[in-house]
């Protein structure tokens, strides 16, 4: 079955920026349609500390990128208050640290223009007991973290409720048809059905992160050049401090301790690596980054920790960085593209999440005046809204919700994380993506489920069978989404089982194996009797 | 206030109150000895309530666990069921159903072949045996015969539809209706409370009600298992007076009810048999002498002293507490014995999710000899007073093999047997 959709732009890539992109383009009053192989933020949007950088971290080596992080966060602080944790950072250099680096840290944030007050170490104690005596030096800086979920959910339903705009998860382009240097028609497919759609649009933008270099290519286009960077994170089961924590270093691995509302993340490890298929954290990372982490925060040694997660940086490739992604700069990069032949393709690179909204708009710019829309970009003052189906990825507000409304037939159906079963049926109604079939997996994206201690153990079992209760599921392929669902969390939370995760994966082996046989499905015998 | 302690001697001290902890118990009670027996009974509300002796090897679901049995002793005859006889896991075996139905929750006879139990999602799991109130479900799948399922609004995790979704390719005819629990509305159920309500004839009357108009025809009936706490087969039969149908339940997410039966069964019936039973405890220090072992254990009040001439250790594994473990190493918890496991942390999990082989970790556990008695550091018996049974016990994958219940029942039997022939021997 082929479908036809026509638009204005298409969009490739619903990360931060392919979102970010689809605002700033509704904003203007041109419509578009965002695809994504996978789903919101699979790739590095969420695959991060959801750090709201004050630039701190960039001083040293790049003022041109601290200064940026600073402006924009400032711009996302007014923008989108309700995606942001305002929760303030510090900056602390222990024992082992080199002093002279540490001194010269307010100079540089002087040079970059980023606010930095100097703490004593009883004052850096005070506001984050658990820093160590060791603490040599520490400065204040206006870190801040960001939700990256409800920021792009927030993106992509406030440009579908401006106007004709669509969002189509699990499609990907196969083949561009291109003639005259024109890209004609993008004949893309939805990945879960196999149905082919074809997409003809004025105007296509690459905003596809690490799969940047690969969708160029498909156009013709060998200009991008990307470094992949994994970087591995591990989420505690508590919050462990109050602001952000970065140690006051030559940037290095397991440095940033960040709140994340009710856990907190530290990492993260930087490997470059040639391909983006497998990036699943390893036992190695983990203890990697813990024993560097320690130095800094020696609770972190006892911490329980529910999961760890990798993401892949795609960072562009700079001449002198060698293969250090470390050195690799954080900037991004708009092609567009004109000198390999193609008037309508555009491909955002590089950058960061902080700076997210700035690489939309400048996108936006070039492919509005493309258009011939001379509209300017409105991101930087318009307030993003909210909306009850795009609300439930924030710590706490299920539980809180559910209190206030007290309806006692509003069942938990993850105890971990208090989420109600009106949230789930909220999301499945009217979320970004719920026009198609909206799975475990995508619940789970766009809330808390299987966020907390028992990641999911429980959970994915009542959701499974609420969803064939209201009808989404119909087949027993819904439970092989539940498999394909715990199979993903596993991949995260393998490398972190020990102490009191351990009851946990003895549990959910009971639960997934003994009491729903998820082991036997597809073995030849299960199912059927004798 | 000076805490006040009891002190206890015992032929035989059981630590531990799961299936092997009381299995063990009741087997040494049958030999005559004295036994005290101490632990957290917990977990066993994570059951589905089936008796399962060995399901599953080598990944394929196996017809015959008697043939699967001898096949284990020549190709992992470090399994604990491979140190036993046939012969003897049997005489377990069918002396801890029999018990079973002494108490009050009858069971079906072991017998030569695995049984398709049904599992709430609409997959079923091998077992030798289960419990009469679900034997009609397995019954009726084996002849496909049309049934109705139930499930109950509020009731989280089971869903009637869900199971006959699932089911349909091998077993069309299912149709699934949904009731509201009498007295239960507009709000989240429990199976417990659903069982301890149906214990009344005013439920059970209320209930039939609700069931009557949906028969439409049907001649079974499929329920969560709510069926009462104490005497299942017993409600089962009132309602099945009661509505003209063939009733069976279905296991539900833990905390289940067949589980809650067992336990309570226990607690109720271990004392009867003249098991001094401390099952709100753990053993808190536990001492190896030459003449048997000494535990202590802090209770709310006072505290326990328990002079043992032998002791069988049943703790458990990760879940109940018998073992544990840092970033590091598994460790065992109650005598710090050396705990057979892979050599690193990244050995532990397998890197795919379900890895068919079972993860590595799930055949961590002590390491016995012949006769049960776990081996210390230098690989000899850490105590010739100290026996070991169920799953701390490594070579075993009890949730893969579905071997859990009978590798239970049948360590308990072997390492009983071989207690009492130590204190005998004194």
């Amino acid at each position: 079955m082929t479908s036809l959709r026509e638009t204005d732009v298409l969009i490739i890539g619903a990360g931060a920026t392919g979102a970010g992109v689809m605002r700033d383009l509704a904003l203007r009053g041109i419509s578009s349609i965002l695809i994504d192989r996978s789903d919101l933020n699979a790739g590095a949007s969420g695959g991060n500390h959801g750090l709201l950088h004050s630039g701190g971290r960039y001083v040293s080596a790049d003022t041109r990128t601290a200064a940026e992080c600073h402006r924009e966060a400032d711009i996302l602080k007014r923008i989108a208050p309700h995606c942001i944790d305002d929760c303030g950072g510090m900056f602390v250099a222990v024992e082992w640290d080199d002093e002279t680096f540490a001194r010269r840290f307010p100079d540089h944030c002087r040079d970059a223009g980023l606010p930095c007050k100097e703490l004593s170490t009883d004052a850096a104690r005070t506001r984050e007991p658990a820093l160590p005596g060791t603490v040599i030096a520490a400065y204040a800086v206006p870190d801040a973290t960001i939700d990256p979920f409800a920021l792009v959910l927030g993106h992509v339903d406030h440009a579908i409720h401006l106007g004709d705009s669509a969002y189509l998860p699990h499609t990907a382009v196969d083949v561009f048809e291109i003639a005259n240097g024109v890209i004609e028609m993008a004949m893309c497919r939805d990945l879960r059905t196999g149905a082919e759609t074809r997409i003809r649009a004025r105007q296509v933008i690459n905003a596809g992160g690490a799969s940047t270099m690969d969708i160029a290519q498909r156009a013709g286009c060998s200009d991008v050049k990307l470094l992949y960077s994994k970087g591995t994170l591990l989420v505690s089961n508590t919050r462990i401090s109050k602001g952000v924590i970065n140690r006051l270093r030559v940037p290095g691995d397991g440095d940033i301790l960040a709140p994340g509302g009710t856990v907190s993340l530290l990492g993260t490890s930087s490997v470059t690596v040639p391909r983006i298929e497998d990036n699943r954290p390893t036992v190695a990372e983990i203890d990697h980054i813990l024993a560097e982490g320690t130095q800094m925060l020696p609770v972190l040694e006892t911490t329980r920790f529910i999961r760890a997660f990798s993401g892949v940086r795609p960072l562009l490739a700079a001449p002198d960085a060698g293969g250090n992604a470390r050195r690799a700069s954080r900037r991004f990069l708009l092609f567009d593209h004109e000198d390999q032949g193609l008037k309508n393709f555009v491909t955002i690179a590089g950058g960061k999440l902080t700076t997210f909204r700035l690489m939309a708009e400048k996108t936006a710019d070039l492919v509005a005046a493309r258009l011939g829309n001379t509209a300017a970009s409105t991101t930087s003052t318009t307030p993003l809204p909210q909306g009850d189906a795009i609300r439930w990825t924030e710590p706490g507000l299920a539980a809180r919700d559910w209190y206030r409304r007290a309806d006692p037939s509003d069942m938990i159906m993850c105890e971990c994380e208090m989420v109600a079963q009106s949230a789930v049926d909220d999301i499945t109604a009217d979320a970004p993506g719920a026009e198609s079939h909206m799975s475990l997996k995508a619940i789970a994206q766009r809330s808390r489920i299987g966020k907390g201690a028992c990641q999911g153990a429980f959970c994915a079992m009542r959701v499974t069978s609420h969803l064939y209760d209201t009808g989404v599921y119909d087949s027993r392929g819904g439970l092989e989404l539940m498999r394909a669902f715990l199979a993903e969390r596993y991949r995260g939370v393998r490398p972190v089982l020990w102490g009191a995760q351990l009851p946990q994966a003895e549990l959910a082996e009971i639960l997934h194996c003994g009491l729903a046989g998820l082991d036997l499905m597809g073995s030849s015998t299960t199912g059927e009797p004798e | 206030m000076k805490r006040h302690t009891r002190h206890v001697t015992a032929d035989l001290a059981v630590i531990g109150t799961g299936i092997a902890g009381c299995a063990a118990s009741i087997f040494a009670r049958d030999l005559g000895l004295t036994v005290a027996q101490i632990g957290h009974s917990g977990a066993m509300a994570y059951t589905t309530g089936y008796i399962d002796l060995l399901g599953v090897l080598d990944g394929r679901v196996l017809d015959d666990p008697w043939s699967g049995l001898d096949a284990l002793r020549s190709t992992d005859a470090c399994h604990p069921l491979a140190r036993m006889t046939n012969h003897d896991i049997r005489t377990a075996f069918d002396r801890f159903v029999r018990l079973l139905g002494e108490m009050g929750l009858g069971y079906t006879a072991p017998g030569d072949r695995n049984v398709s139990a049904l599992l709430p999602y609409g997959t079923t799991k091998p077992t030798l045996s289960l419990p009469d109130t679900m034997l009609p479900g397995s019954d009726a799948l084996h002849r496909r015969a049309p049934a109705l399922i139930i499930d109950f609004e509020g009731l989280q995790g089971f869903s009637a539809t869900e199971f006959c979704t699932n089911m349909a390719s091998v077993w069309p005819g299912l149709r699934p209706a949904r009731l509201v629990f009498p007295g239960l509305e507009a709000r989240p159920v429990f199976p417990e409370v659903m069982a301890r309500t149906l214990e009344t004839p005013v439920a059970q009357e209320q209930l039939a009600d609700l069931i009557q108009p949906l028969l439409n025809g049907a001649e079974t009936i499929g329920l969560p298992a709510i069926l009462g706490l104490q005497a299942p087969d017993r409600v089962r039969a009132r309602l099945e007076q009661l509505t003209g149908a063939t009733l069976f339940e279905i296991p539900t997410i833990p905390p289940g009810v067949p589980g809650i039966r067992l336990r309570e069964a226990f607690e109720r019936e271990l004392p009867r048999r003249g098991v001094l039973l401390e099952p709100q405890n753990k053993v808190s220090e536990a001492i190896l002498r030459s003449t048997g072992v000494d535990l202590t254990v802090q209770g709310a009040l006072d505290d326990l002293r328990i002079e043992a001439s032998a002791a069988v250790l049943a703790s458990g594994r990760f879940l109940s507490g018998g073992l544990k473990s840092d970033r590091y190493r598994v460790k065992e918890t109650v005598l710090n014995l050396p705990v057979r496991q892979p050599e690193t942390r990244d050995g532990w999990f397998s890197a795919e999710y379900l890895d068919p082989a079972g993860y590595p970790v799930n055949k961590a556990g002590i390491e016995i000899d012949a006769a049960f008695r776990p081996l210390g550091p230098d690989g000899v018996p850490a105590s010739d007073r100290l026996f070991a049974a169920g799953v701390v016990l490594a070579h075993q994958d009890w949730v893969r093999q579905r071997c859990g219940a009978g590798l239970a029942i049948a360590t308990a039997y072997g390492a009983v047997q071989a207690a009492a022939g130590s204190i005998n021997a004194r």
